[in-house]
């Protein structure tokens, strides 16, 4: 055994010494995963500390703070804030997948029938500019079609719907229904993208036999395309299962006001308030440490669930 | 076909163009409208109403908007951060990609999950901040390129390109002696060109539309990006500044409001995404396809 686990170790030491400008070339991508990724993973201490910002240096302050265990955690889920803002991430999630989800399939199929190409460019160059722009400019988009004045307001006022202004982000019980909007709006014409390949990628001898047998169009989509694209379909719908925390920080925070804040406060967003803003460090930290925690067995989860159905890993 | 079977097709006919139709206007018409708010005169604007068409054009806010030292500033600094941020974004998830790329590298695997975990966990907001602050970042020019010049998505999709090159390639370039930097400069690079081009419009379109990091990262008011002042004159308006002032330009009627400055700042952000649109469609949704195909 020692005898040939020599030599082995000897070839792996050659191996890796013919590599060394390979791991040369590694050492970027390093340098940036240790600071910006795994160095905050260490930072995520602070969730399990009293720490207080005032007291001169950082590091010896932080490392010097009294360990508190997991009273930040009970003092979050404790709150009256926990079942708020758990309220907020899970409606306004799932809002989203209800509208975001099925809009994309609609527009992948109709797309598909569209036989004017010069059309069906024109819709798809459109569609898909909302996912190219910013959230700020998106929030700033909303917020004018929305305001007292806006487009929406007139035209609620034209078909006599309302005669006064309705103040949608002033009031909270529309913002669930507004963020999902603006999700949709912002990714439904580039999630599309995805249903268009499957599409693309169906054998079109399946349609030509369905012609032969006298198969309208609508029959063949309802027949063919449709039971074609059930695997997509069922795998996009787990993995968006799978980050309905990930509500995204923009969206909630530009759109967000303190009068809608009951409505419109997310995991996100509550942990940079007390975090970013009051100072509470560790407490912040450890409410987006359950979020990050929470999220990411979700992910797992999802992830094997896909991989039973499709035999395929998504990592 | 029969009389039945027609009108069913007419009908099917007119519910997909009507769908579609919804749709343009749904995408179009709100990039339509703050163009339209953004050239009107500001205080004809305040009169509210059905605005499809300027009713009194006015170049006025785009010309206060181009004299104002902030937001001039504001764009100086998102070019900065793009022209250094791309390319050595590029250069190095190329790098990172290449190495990955190696079937042959020992830990090769191990090394790919070390990477890939950072999509699935991060430390979270605090965190991050706290690192970025004991790094000296806060209020340096730097926190615009190093914490973002590495995605892994995009390294992925530069992994897969590479994976795909023929074997070949590279052999040749062995026998003739080159080394992996030799090679990785000489051969690979060139061949990936499509693929880091898309990378590189990723990149763009990211520090273009970048936020976050000068908004909560930088005081200093010549580090503020333009999506960052955007984000200031929005939450004025959101806090209703904007009210009182609208009020108090309708009586002295004056062309530019704080209403229609938002609206051209808002435009100026929008431009440049949609002057790279139509390369965006060339490269990058074909890159894109390509990524989801594999998936």
């Amino acid at each position: 055994m020692k005898a040939s686990a020599q030599p082995s170790q000897n070839k792996l030491t050659k191996k890796v010494v013919k590599q060394r400008y390979l791991y040369l070339m590694l050492v970027p991508g390093l340098i940036w995963a240790i600071l910006f990724s795994y160095g905050p993973m260490l930072g995520l201490y602070m969730a399990f500390v009293d720490y207080q910002p005032s007291l001169g240096k950082f590091w010896s302050s932080f490392l010097g703070s009294k360990f508190v265990g997991f009273d930040w955690f009970s003092y979050f889920f404790a709150g009256n804030d926990f079942y708020l803002v758990m309220r907020n991430t899970l409606v306004s999630s799932i809002l989203t997948i209800l509208i975001g989800f099925i809009v994309p399939i609609l527009i992948a199929l109709s797309l598909n029938e569209v036989r004017n190409m010069a059309f069906k460019r024109v819709i798809q160059t459109v569609s898909y500019m909302p996912y190219f722009i910013s959230w700020v400019i998106a929030a700033n988009i909303f917020v004018t079609l929305l305001s007292a004045d806006g487009v929406i307001n007139e035209l609620l006022k034209l078909l006599g719907l309302t005669k006064e202004s309705v103040l949608f982000l002033q009031e909270g019980k529309y913002f669930w229904g507004i963020v999902a909007s603006a999700n949709t709006w912002k990714e439904m014409g580039y999630s599309s993208i995805i249903y268009l390949a499957a599409i693309a990628s169906i054998n079109p001898e399946l349609y030509e036999a369905a012609k032969v047998d006298g198969a309208t169009r609508a029959r063949q989509m309802i027949h063919i395309t449709l039971p074609m694209l059930k695997p997509t379909i069922v795998i996009l719908l787990i993995l968006a299962v799978g980050n309905i925390l990930n509500t995204g920080f923009d969206q909630y925070y530009l759109l967000g006001n303190s009068l809608n804040r009951e409505y419109s406060d997310v995991i996100d967003t509550y942990s940079f308030r007390y975090g970013i803003q009051n100072g509470m460090f560790s407490y912040a930290s450890a409410v987006g440490l359950f979020k990050s925690v929470v999220a990411f067995i979700l992910v797992l989860g999802v992830n094997s669930a896909a991989r039973r159905m499709n035999n395929n890993s998504l990592f | 076909m029969n009389k039945q079977e027609r009108l069913l097709t007419y009908s099917g006919n007119a519910l997909l163009y009507g769908f579609l139709g919804v749709l343009f206007v749904v995408t179009f018409f709100p990039f339509w409208q703050i163009f339209i708010l953004s050239v009107n005169d500001g205080t004809d604007s305040l009169r509210g109403g059905f605005l499809l068409w300027p009713r009194d054009i006015s170049l006025d806010s785009y010309s206060a908007v181009f004299s104002n030292p902030e937001i001039l500033d504001s764009v100086k600094v998102t070019l900065l951060r793009t022209m250094l941020g791309v390319p050595l974004s590029i250069f190095c998830i190329a790098l990172l990609a290449y190495a990955l790329s190696k079937k042959e590298l020992v830990f090769g695997r191990a090394i790919n999950l070390f990477f890939i975990f950072t999509m699935y966990f991060s430390g979270g907001l605090i965190p991050t901040y706290m690192i970025i602050k004991s790094l000296g970042l806060i209020d340096n020019f730097l926190v615009f390129i190093f914490p973002g010049i590495i995605n892994i998505f995009w390294m992925i999709l530069v992994r897969t390109f590479m994976e795909q090159l023929p074997r070949e390639l590279e052999e040749s370039a062995e026998i003739d002696g080159a080394n992996d930097v030799r090679i990785f400069i000489k051969v690979i690079l060139p061949i990936c060109l499509p693929v880091l081009a898309t990378v590189g419009l990723f990149s763009a379109i990211y520090h273009w539309n970048a936020w976050y990091d000068s908004y909560i990262y930088t005081y200093k008011p010549d580090l503020k990006t333009l999506q960052a002042v955007l984000v200031k004159i929005l939450n004025q308006y959101q806090t209703g500044d904007m009210l009182n002032e609208a009020q108090a330009n309708a009586s002295k009627r004056i062309p530019v409001t704080s209403e229609s400055i938002r609206m051209t700042v808002t435009m100026v952000a929008t431009i440049p995404i949609i002057l790279v649109y139509p390369f965006l469609q060339r490269f990058f949704l074909k890159g894109m396809l390509l990524g989801s195909v594999k998936n």
